[in-house]
């Protein structure tokens, strides 16, 4: 057989060629990436991950509108010293209501993957509105606005809904809602339910009261609700240190 | 020209023109070049091998390579290699590196750690760099703390008590501040009269008249600071309630206002507004009891007392 391969089959048709250039660059792509989706444990198996309250993801929202991530990730490493400084290595699960996630690649501050809890709301607040007043060394800008700009509300069932459609268990009907009662448990199940969402929002705010103003919500208590709950939600001491060996 | 053309006799083109002459010759790739390719080919055979490789049903192939480590509940186990078994066995390391002096921590008393010089090296060095990663933003680098917010560590004032048990009790469970804001109990001028008596009790200037009937407030049922602060006003450790008469200003800031009648309206406000701040997290969760130990004797050696 007497097969002549020609470069000028492609050179000269350049739908074909571009057909082949696709094929060819999403080769890496493929076996990188569509494997993850067959394997059994690529997202661990763990108690506790929820998505985030409506407060909550209005501060996740805030917290990408300011492109916090540009300086801060949110992915602890397996490593000794990133063990000593931030606390256990990040699990897949924990952010698998994140869209997008929040991994970064870039550390100009410290990794916040874990920062839920580690420091007061007041501390966030004043180190929010003027961060050298409470580390001298940062160089972080400041964020003034924050605390003086009165948190939109009124998207946020839409907000949650355009979540649900990629995944996120908020529910819009009954048997949802029901659904997420038997995997959330009723106190969450309640705050995923998109009608609710304003309702919610309100309360969580008015309780926390993150920002210590207690005339209204700024998006600095969403922004503060949401970074208190980072990395909070799984609970280590359940688990032996080698529990999540077997995914990697 | 001449070589060009000298070429054209020994190397073949891909066999088109483009634009009537323009041709392509076709070179083999050079020697050094295909046989990296090859290399690179076997190096990753090699590398399947060894390591997790190859998705294949519903996992992947482990590779030949194993990390040997001790878990949490003290069983030795060995896994595939991938860099969360590497973590167990480098964290192996690690607590067996530290463990003699953890060791030491965890079997002596506060003070006996305190006055072993050995002990005492470890703590400062263990000692400053958990501080700096989990004190220091808010007590800051020095333990100097912010006023108006986080207090100083370095001093000889505790809120809550500066002996070693009261300080491993304020790191395991966290504190929380709060003092209710007078202005909606009181008028003004009984603030006033307030903030003069707590400005007569740190030895500020005051009105002497208004520090009277400040006195008489503070002690009566009707504003109750005693109850908290203490009928000598030198606070309660107990509840975590100031001392007033010992010039160290937290929360109202004293020292940054500028002449006599500054200073006592800084106290004012303070009165007025009340606190719900001073919010101290619980460390228990998050650090190890060995690693809280060894803050709470290096705390006390910033500046513990009773």
């Amino acid at each position: 057989m007497n097969f002549n391969f020609k470069h000028e089959w492609i050179e000269t048709n350049i739908g074909l060629m571009a057909v082949l250039t696709m094929l060819a660059i999403s080769v890496g792509g493929l076996v990188e990436i569509a494997p993850l989706f067959f394997i059994d444990k690529t997202i661990e198996k763990v108690e506790g991950v929820r998505p985030y309250t409506p407060l909550e993801q209005r501060g996740r929202d805030i917290y990408q509108r300011e492109g916090c991530y540009l300086c801060h990730s949110q992915m602890i490493r397996p490593f000794r010293d990133e063990k000593l400084r931030y606390g256990h290595y990040s699990l897949a699960a924990e952010s698998q209501y994140d869209h997008p996630f929040q991994w970064g690649s870039k550390r100009t501050g410290p990794d916040l993957a874990r920062v839920g809890g580690k420091y007061s709301n007041e501390w966030h607040v004043q180190h929010l509105v003027a961060p050298r007043s409470m580390v001298p060394e940062s160089v972080m800008p400041n964020y003034p606005w924050l605390l003086a700009t009165k948190l939109d509300i009124s998207d946020v069932s839409d907000r949650m809904k355009a979540l649900r459609k990629v995944g996120v268990p908020y529910s819009l009907s009954q048997a949802e809602y029901d659904a997420n009662v038997k995997q959330f448990g009723e106190t969450v199940a309640k705050q995923l339910h998109i009608p609710d969402a304003q309702k919610n929002l309100v309360e969580q705010a008015n309780f926390g009261n993150y920002d210590g103003d207690r005339s209204g919500i700024s998006e600095m208590d969403a922004l503060i609700a949401y970074l208190q709950v980072l990395g909070t939600m799984v609970d280590f001491s359940k688990y032996s240190d080698d529990a999540f060996v077997g995914n990697r | 020209m001449s070589d060009q053309k000298l070429q054209s006799h020994t190397v073949q083109t891909t066999g088109h023109a483009w634009d009537g002459d323009l041709q392509e010759y076709n070179n083999p790739l050079p020697t050094w070049w295909v046989y990296t390719f090859y290399a690179t080919v076997v190096f990753a055979l090699i590398y399947w091998t060894i390591y997790p490789s190859w998705p294949f049903g519903k996992g992947w192939i482990g590779g030949l390579s194993d990390v040997t480590y001790v878990n949490s509940e003290g069983v030795t186990r060995t896994h595939s290699w991938n860099t969360r078994a590497l973590y167990l066995a480098d964290q192996n390391e690690a607590v067996a590196a530290q463990k003699p002096y953890f060791d030491k921590v965890d079997s002596m008393s506060y003070q006996q750690i305190a006055n072993d010089p050995e002990m005492n090296g470890f703590i400062l060095s263990a000692g400053k760099a958990l501080f700096a990663d989990n004190c220091a933003p808010c007590h800051q680098a020095g333990g100097q703390g912010v006023v108006g917010f986080f207090p100083n560590l370095t001093d000889d004032d505790w809120l809550y008590g500066g002996s070693f048990e009261k300080i491993h009790e304020t790191l395991v469970q966290g504190r929380r501040g709060y003092m209710p804001a007078f202005s909606e109990v009181l008028a003004a001028d009984q603030i006033d009269a307030l903030a003069n008596y707590v400005a007569s009790q740190a030895g500020l200037a005051n009105d002497a008249a208004k520090a009277r009937a400040g006195d008489a407030l503070f002690h009566s049922e009707t504003a109750a600071c005693f109850y908290c602060h203490g009928v000598d006003a030198k606070g309660r450790k107990e509840i975590g309630a100031p001392n007033l008469t010992d010039k160290v200003w937290l929360w109202a800031n004293v020292p940054a206002a500028e002449g006599d009648e500054s200073k006592v309206v800084a106290i004012r406000n303070v009165i007025a507004s009340g606190l719900n701040k001073g919010v101290m997290p619980a460390w228990a969760g998050r650090l190890s009891p060995e690693q809280i130990k060894v803050l709470t004797v290096y705390v006390h050696e910033l500046g513990g007392g009773l």
